[in-house]
């Protein structure tokens, strides 16, 4: 019971205060409007009301006090979620003191890393991938080791606190497979076997804590937060996401999940499409991309842009995390619109690459309550478009977070304003 | 051999040596086996061995075509024959006669894209130590290598990135040395060695660096600052240019011993007589500010800024000195001298005047430059800079072009122009766009509806699943 209370403890999740900045009511009419959680709506109206959505539909009265914004002409989807990023707690890569996504731990081990207290929610890129990307709900995971941590789920407020932002924390257990050496093993499987002893060790810890505490029990594989921690996945509260490329791994994160009852959710997975039948099987989510493949490691052989597809087609779940080049997990986030643009070249549905960074990671990340569709009832985390939201040519034109139409200029759009006409007057 | 002196004796001083003298590369490179080596500078000695397969006559009808060369085409035709481009048109087509005909039934037609950044074979797939030939990261300066001598052939994002569109890359050695060595010009074709991809008649670039890459790299000997940085590359341009003028007298007058031959100071002197181009990595404006009067100082001139996340702070001096933009479209922030990337960078160097031209530097953003550039030109439309398509494709073709100094043969869909030529499914600068055929000189080298005679490399047979025929889910 004990553990059940730390683990209930633990999972924070923060209602929205629905009085913050948001107007009153706004009413965006005569729209296309792809709610993802039902088909397309033309011609059709949103409003909402204290940050919360209050009416979708073709037919629907808009409050006499309604901001009106015509949307005529306009595609008008969820805000996109950026499922597995480092936005606030890595700013520049090269500089050693903006970097906070990963611990130390102990023997590889840092599954009690709670990566959101190092979040900067003054970091510089979060607005570029809310202006640029129309991305309003990123997850925010540690990296490094062989279990990196706890990550959160932050929706991207202009000029807000942490605190305010967090949309829940945690939100998954960040491990690895692929990656021996980061796991502190000399192969594959001995990384297997540590993953294998640490969740075998917390659940003994857990049956017996008053031993444990008492200092009478053998030694564990990691320290007494960590095999707390672990508790929440053990529990299955938090998805265990781990890293897996080649198809060996892959299958072996399934056995985990088996072995263990936790849910596994694969990250990376390049070959996922080669066991796609027992990913569905297993109902284990991937996050993967559709911008990459190129045989980069031999654990990657067999990656390929068709993975998404593939995977959707055998009836896998998932969600869409940027594969290509130029910092799709950091700086360029704001391009997880054309990964999904790619999957669809590569043979993924165009609904079904909406869903993918949509309603899809809201599911995974346990957030589909509140956000990643346009329903009643619903956070209004909303993105108006100039056109298909895929496309290059299209702008997010306005994108509202808890019903706040953002306006900040970006760092970018400020040092472009000031290049625009030369010499430069500073 | 006199047909070799005259050659060199055409560059004058450095000073002017502005005034591009022939290339000496044309020489002949290997003397008899058994008779001593050949002492002569620059003489071609890893002649390319490319030549184009045979091909059919094809004539594209129906399409859409970006000629890079001029307004956009609608229901027009091209026509290759002999590995060049026959003609380009509107209207009815000429007589297919024994031509393959092809209706494009308005898909579209561009020239076959260039990457002037590339480090395909140099940094090859499935990477590791063994595979990393990139940078001699052992002196700050080393223009004595080539890039070519690290070229893997058998790398399999060569096949990956002609499937893109990709028809010419130049190769470059990486960024950890001040002077990084001599590039080389590829077309992007299946060949034991890498001389049976080099562009026939190309010319070489050197691979310069700034910033913080050289200086961290050598933190402990030194440069550790951009000062010494510069420092470093003055040195170097001070050796090369008294190298020059000893190896011209001797070729002036042939009195005594040749001197002896340095392979360093060899390339570094081919630049002085502009037989080799500079391709200067470099992220700040300040820096490139810097080079720009280095180039001054020693009297050669910088033809294409590589990377230059701050090139838009630059662009007018860019315009005037004719140095290209070889950018991305939104890298930037990964460390402090990317901190100012805008994704209107190219925009804000094409509104300038100067030659825009998306670069990739990377296997991955190297097969997608069609849609770099459409995301790039989306950011210029933000702030009322409009290119329209028929410019747009300059970025990734002509200019490019330009920037290998190439741009009479390839980049354009021109007459007499290399028949290098991509078939669309759908415009170019759509996110859904594939292409769907690649001609290098005339020849097919890539069909997408046709997975059978993809191109797969050595090391992809056995290690890599055979590629997929799953079609576009496009609605």
């Amino acid at each position: 019971m004990r553990a059940m209370q730390i683990a209930a403890a633990a999972v924070l999740t923060v209602a929205l205060s629905a009085s913050l900045n948001a107007q009153a009511s706004v009413a965006i009419t005569g729209a296309t409007i792809y709610p993802v959680s039902g088909p397309k709506i033309s011609n059709a109206t949103i409003v909402f009301t204290n940050g919360v959505i209050t009416a979708v539909g073709s037919n629907v009265a808009i409050p006499a006090d309604a901001r009106r914004i015509d949307g005529t002409g306009k595609w008008i989807t969820p805000g996109l979620i950026a499922t597995a990023t480092s936005l606030g707690v890595v700013e520049v890569g090269a500089v050693g003191d903006t970097r906070d996504g990963r611990a130390r731990g102990k023997d590889n081990i840092a599954a009690s890393f709670r990566v959101w207290e190092g979040f900067n929610p003054r970091s510089v890129s979060l607005p570029v991938a809310r202006q640029d990307g129309g991305i309003t709900t990123v997850g925010v995971m540690p990296s490094g080791g062989m279990v990196s941590g706890l990550g959160a789920a932050y929706d991207l407020m202009e000029g807000a606190s942490a605190a305010s932002m967090v949309r829940k924390a945690p939100v998954a257990m960040v491990a690895t497979l692929d990656n021996a050496a980061a796991a502190g093993a000399g192969s594959r499987a001995e990384a297997l076997a540590r993953l294998r002893t640490l969740l075998s060790d917390a659940r003994e810890f857990n049956l017996a804590r008053l031993r444990y505490d008492a200092g009478n029990m053998r030694e564990l594989s990691a320290g007494r937060a960590d095999l707390d921690a672990m508790q929440l996945v053990l529990k299955r509260t938090i998805p265990l996401v781990i890293s897996a490329d080649r198809a060996s791994e892959i299958l072996n994160a399934i056995t985990i999940g088996r072995e263990f009852g936790v849910r596994v959710v694969i990250n990376g997975g390049a070959e996922a499409w080669s066991v796609a039948s027992e990913l569905a099987l297993a109902k284990v989510p991937v996050l993967t991309g559709a911008m990459n493949n190129i045989p980069e490691s031999f654990g990657a052989l067999g990656q390929r842009q068709e993975n998404l597809a593939l995977l959707r087609a055998a009836g896998v779940e998932v969600a869409i995390v940027g594969n290509g080049a130029g910092g799709e997990d950091g700086f360029n986030v704001r391009n997880l619109r054309y990964e999904a643009g790619n999957a669809v070249a590569f043979g993924m549905s165009w609904d079904d690459a909406l869903r993918s960074i949509t309603l899809a990671p809201a599911e995974i990340l346990g957030l589909s309550d509140r956000v990643g569709s346009l329903a009643i009832g619903k956070v209004a985390n909303v993105v108006v478009w100039s056109g298909d939201p895929f496309e290059y040519a299209s702008q997010a034109e306005h994108v509202f977070v808890a019903g706040t139409d953002t306006k900040i200029l970006t760092r970018q759009a400020q040092l472009t304003q000031r290049y625009r006409q030369l010499p430069v007057k500073y | 051999m006199r047909h070799f002196l005259v050659l060199l004796c055409v560059a004058g001083p450095a000073l002017q040596a502005q005034t591009p003298a022939a290339p000496t590369t044309a020489s002949k490179a290997t003397a008899a086996p058994g008779t001593g080596a050949v002492a002569l500078p620059n003489a071609d000695p890893f002649p390319s061995t490319y030549r184009a397969a045979p091909a059919r006559a094809v004539l594209i009808t129906n399409a859409t075509i970006l000629t890079a060369a001029g307004p956009q085409i609608d229901r027009g035709f091209v026509v290759l024959r002999d590995g060049k481009i026959v003609s380009v048109g509107s209207g009815a087509p000429p007589a297919a006669g024994d031509a393959e005909v092809i209706d494009a039934n308005g898909r579209y037609v561009t020239p076959g894209l260039i990457d002037t950044h590339s480090h395909l074979g140099v940094y090859a797939a499935p990477g590791g130590e063994a595979l990393s030939d990139g940078n001699e990261a052992t002196a700050p300066t080393t223009a004595r290598v080539w890039a070519e001598h690290s070229v893997w052939p058998q790398d399999p994002q060569f096949p990956r990135v002609l499937a893109g569109g990709v028809t010419t890359i130049q190769v470059l050695p990486g960024s950890a040395n001040l002077i990084g060595g001599r590039s080389v010009v590829l077309k992007v074709v299946p060949s034991v060695s890498v001389q049976g991809m080099k562009f026939p008649g190309a010319k070489y670039g050197l691979k310069m660096a700034c910033g913080e890459n050289p200086k961290r790299v050598y933190a402990s000997r030194g440069p550790s600052t951009r000062m010494g940085n510069v420092a470093g590359y003055r040195a170097a341009w001070i050796g090369a240019e008294a190298y020059r003028r000893r190896w011209d007298k001797w070729l002036a007058d042939r009195q005594g011993d040749p001197p002896q031959r340095d392979l360093e100071l060899e390339t570094m002197a081919e630049v002085l007589r502009s037989n080799i181009l500079v391709h200067n990595h470099c992220y700040r404006a300040d820096e490139m500010l810097q080079m720009v009067d280095i180039a001054k100082e020693f009297g050669y001139r910088i033809r294409s800024f590589h990377h230059g996340v701050e090139a838009y702070k630059l662009a007018d001096v860019m315009a005037r000195d004719s140095i290209s933009g070889s950018l991305w479209s939104d890298w930037g922030g990964f460390k402090m001298e990317a901190l100012d990337g805008i994704r209107a960078n190219l925009a804000l160097v094409h509104n300038a005047g100067a030659r825009a031209i998306v670069h990739s530097d990377d296997p991955s953003g190297a097969q997608r430059l069609n849609q770099d550039a459409a995301k790039a030109r989306a950011a210029g439309a933000v702030i009322g800079i409009n290119v329209p398509d028929a410019t747009l494709i300059q970025w990734v073709t002509l200019n490019a072009a330009w920037a290998l100094d190439l741009h009479d043969r390839i980049g354009s869909l021109e007459a007499g122009k290399n028949a290098d030529v991509v078939l669309w499914n759908t415009n170019p600068f759509s996110v859904y766009a594939r292409a769907d055929r690649v001609w290098i000189d005339g020849s097919l080298r890539y069909d997408r509806t046709d997975p059978k005679q993809l191109w797969r490399t050595d090391f992809e047979l056995g290690f890599v699943p055979a590629p997929s025929t799953v079609s576009g889910g496009r609605r």
